[in-house]
């Protein structure tokens, strides 16, 4: 791991939250994700950056169990989360995904009122004792979610009634609603204009304060502004692992370095 | 020039215009397709099109036209006061195309030539037995004017057959004189023959509008006929159904409408669980495997005639149920509910059975069709897959159930055998479910058949009940519809 040594030194202080060993995923016979091994800190944002079909969005799901819900996908290796292997036996998927926040490409709100969205997780997991504690927890996620000035006169409207932007936030403010310990992104900016795109940027980088973010994305610009760490795959495999700033000043990799330059699209 | 070989020459004038339309157009550019305005095979289309189109529709029409004509003109020959007893002008007409049809019979299979037929003369010859040598019965001794109106009726008919094979072969050959005319490589046959689509798709639309116009027309006539003999303060809100063809009928539809109601609302009981779970089975948990088999099986169930179910209910379901609320095969529960077999549960239970496939393929429709981005959201949040399908999935499709719902119960308010064979024929009020009961559409059967006059409001209140259950599910499906749509709007 000669790459930990260059990380930054506010980053020194950060522990392990998440660390893939010898991940491989297979969809059949296609074999998606080969021998990755990464490890996540704290309070970082992780940049998954790479051409499109090299099994970024492959590599995020298996942190969170979301392929368990593919038929044909199948992961070897050990993922740990603070040091368990999640996809150990005793680990139920479903608790796991409490802990394990997504936000997909696509605004996904659920056909529901805006305090419905994000009540949602928390009424599942009983995270509230009554409805004055749940109205707490809704007003305090969408006010980490930058939407709560937005949508404060109209929680019972429907969420998707909202702009782009806003439903893009709404559904991070429903992520964050069940106090995840890591929130997984994917692409989250690419059906946003923008202006959408700059408040969601925003938000990312306040969100490291509490979780260790891991983002999916395919513009450098976007890994560059809001990452402190970036991992580059390349046809399935994790071609180069550092220090934001490294990996686009100086990567180590030629296949990096030509796709940062505009040569591998 | 008979119908079948009239229809022969126009299509093979259709044909060879098609040829020679497409011939002409390349020989106008010398042979090369490139320098023609459309396609050669659209030159020969609108040749095509100016040959048949006019022609055919033109001997539709005729033929619609004719015998109306003929009618008209035949009927108005008899002379009024010569019409018997109890007689319409309809009932001797008829006689009068039966006679007309056995001479054609006769000549036909040479039993007598065409003059011989003009020559007959009812007072010297015996028509009904001649007739009878031919296979054609007829119903009473042939009185001269009745004979002399199927004489006249049958020259009428060969004369306007003859004319219209002559009018329809002058317009074709118009047709392709005039089209074949334009054919020459400036000419824009392509979009002619686009408008000549879109005319024939119009016209398929058009039918399709007009026959169920007609259809409510024909019932409203008789219906307003209906409330010209009888109250329809008792049709409406009348509490008794008691047809007496002596007269003196009480004809309330609501026993009815009780019974239809009551009956459907079992079968959807039945129906919407069942099919509601098995779509959510068949969308959300079922594999590809099982998914590819129960899926063309529950259609199967679907295509099953509701006469096989009516004999299921017969006699299946029926004994079943009175072995276990009555005393059939000594009464398995020991209970004395039920006396017959035929029962308003027995209906409501294969009939919904029958609607099982239905209300089910259509809500696994609407449930497939709720984004996959929904359930990985409510996934991505902790939520087990039945929270996702109670809290995300069914939410989101629930007005399409919904609507799948209503179509379903507008298919038990117009289902006919299952109660005519499961739920028996007695009209009244009344809750217990173990009762026989009836419905609108039985009453509609029994009403019109057998020997009835149509003249009566006994016969007329099936064309009023008729109507009733049109306005019923129409409402409904109208509903649904609404429904839906409204719903598609969000994903879209
Ligand atoms: N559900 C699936 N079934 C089969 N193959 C899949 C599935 N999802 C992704 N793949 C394959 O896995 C590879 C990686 O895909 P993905 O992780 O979506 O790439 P990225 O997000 O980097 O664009 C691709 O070759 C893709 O075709
Ligand atoms: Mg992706």
């Amino acid at each position: 791991m000669n790459t930990m040594n260059m990380l930054d030194k506010t980053l020194d202080t950060n522990t392990t939250k998440i660390a893939a060993r010898d991940v491989n995923v297979y969809y059949g016979e296609t074999h998606a994700i080969k021998n990755v091994n990464v490890e996540i800190a704290t309070n970082t944002v992780t940049a998954f950056i790479g051409p499109s079909g090299c099994g970024k969005s492959t590599f995020l799901r298996c942190i969170n169990r979301m392929n368990d819900t593919i038929d044909v996908c199948r992961v070897t290796g050990d993922i740990l989360l603070d040091g368990e292997d999640i996809y150990d036996k005793r680990v139920d998927p479903v608790q796991l995904r409490a802990k394990v926040g997504m936000v997909f490409q696509k605004p996904n709100p659920f056909p529901k009122s805006i305090y419905d969205n994000v009540a949602y997780g928390p009424r599942i997991h009983g995270l509230s004792k009554n409805k004055s504690e749940m109205d707490e927890i809704v007003e305090k996620s969408l006010r980490r979610a930058a939407i709560w000035e937005e949508v404060k006169d109209r929680l019972d409207a429907p969420g998707t009634g909202l702009s782009g932007g806003q439903q893009q936030r709404l559904c991070i403010a429903r992520a964050i609603a069940t106090e995840p310990e890591v929130l997984l992104m994917d692409e989250p900016c690419s059906a946003l204009d923008p202006i959408a795109t700059a408040q969601v940027e925003e938000l990312i980088d306040e969100l490291r304060a509490n979780y260790s973010v891991v983002i999916v994305t395919h513009s450098m610009q976007q890994a560059a502004r809001v990452s402190q760490k970036t991992a580059f795959f390349h046809l399935g495999n994790l071609v180069e692992f550092g220090a934001t700033g490294q990996i686009f000043t100086n990567p180590e990799d030629p296949r990096t370095e030509s796709y940062i330059t505009g040569r591998i699209g | 020039m008979p119908l079948f070989w009239l229809v022969v020459v126009l299509l093979a004038l259709t044909a060879l215009g098609f040829w020679f339309g497409r011939r002409r157009a390349l020989a106008s550019v010398q042979g090369n397709p490139r320098h023609l305005h459309s396609l050669p095979i659209y030159y020969g289309a609108n040749v095509a099109m100016s040959i048949a189109i006019p022609a055919l529709l033109t001997l539709v029409i005729w033929l619609l036209a004719q015998p109306l004509v003929i009618e008209n003109r035949v009927s108005a020959t008899i002379p009024q006061d010569l019409l018997p007893e109890n007689t319409s002008i309809g009932l001797v007409m008829s006689d009068v195309r039966r006679l007309a049809e056995g001479l054609d019979q006769a000549v036909e299979q040479n039993v007598m030539t065409t003059a011989e037929t003009l020559a007959l003369d009812a007072s010297t010859t015996d028509v009904r037995e001649l007739l009878g040598t031919v296979g054609v019965a007829l119903g009473s001794e042939v009185r001269p004017e009745v004979l002399s109106a199927a004489q006249s009726y049958r020259q009428l008919s060969s004369t306007g057959s003859t004319a219209m094979a002559v009018v329809c072969l002058v317009l074709a050959l118009a047709g392709f004189g005039l089209s074949a005319r334009h054919t020459n490589k400036e000419f824009r046959a392509r979009n002619v023959v686009e408008r000549g689509v879109l005319a024939l798709l119009i016209l398929a639309a058009s039918l399709a509008i007009l026959t169920t116009v007609g259809i409510v027309l024909s019932m409203l006539f008789e219906t307003v006929n209906f409330f010209g003999l009888h109250a329809w303060t008792d049709f409406f809100f009348g509490s008794t159904w008691a047809p007496n063809f002596r007269g003196d009928s009480e004809l309330s539809m609501l026993p009815l409408l009780w019974g239809t109601l009551y009956i459907s609302a079992i079968a959807l009981l039945v129906a919407v669980p069942v099919g509601l779970f098995a779509a959510i089975y068949l969308s959300e948990y079922a594999g590809p495997a099982v998914r590819s088999l129960a899926k063309p099986l529950l259609e199967i169930l679907a295509g099953i005639p509701t006469i096989v179910y009516g004999l299921f209910a017969l006699l299946t379901v029926g004994p079943l149920l009175l072995n276990l609320f009555g005393q059939g095969e000594n009464g398995i529960l020991g209970l004395n509910w039920m006396t017959g077999a035929t029962s308003v549960l027995t209906a409501g239970v294969v009939m919904g059975i029958m609607l099982i496939p239905f209300v089910s393929s259509l809500s696994d429709d609407i449930i497939n069709a709720v984004p996959q981005s929904l359930r990985d959201g409510s996934l991505g949040l902790g939520a087990t897959r039945s929270e996702t399908i109670r809290q995300v999935v069914l939410p989101a499709a629930l007005p399409g159930i919904v609507g799948a719902i209503l179509l379903a119960a507008s298919r038990a308010i117009g289902e006919t055998m299952i109660v005519v064979m499961g739920a028996g024929a007695i009209a009244k009020f009344s809750a217990n479910p173990f009762e026989s009961m009836t419905t609108i559409t039985t009453r509609v059967v029994s009403q019109l058949t057998g020997d009835t006059d149509f003249a009566s409001p006994e016969t007329l209140v099936a064309f009023a009940l008729g109507l009733s259950l049109f306005v019923l599910t129409l409402g409904l499906n109208v509903l649904a519809l609404y429904i839906v749509r409204k719903y598609r709007e969000q994903y879209d």
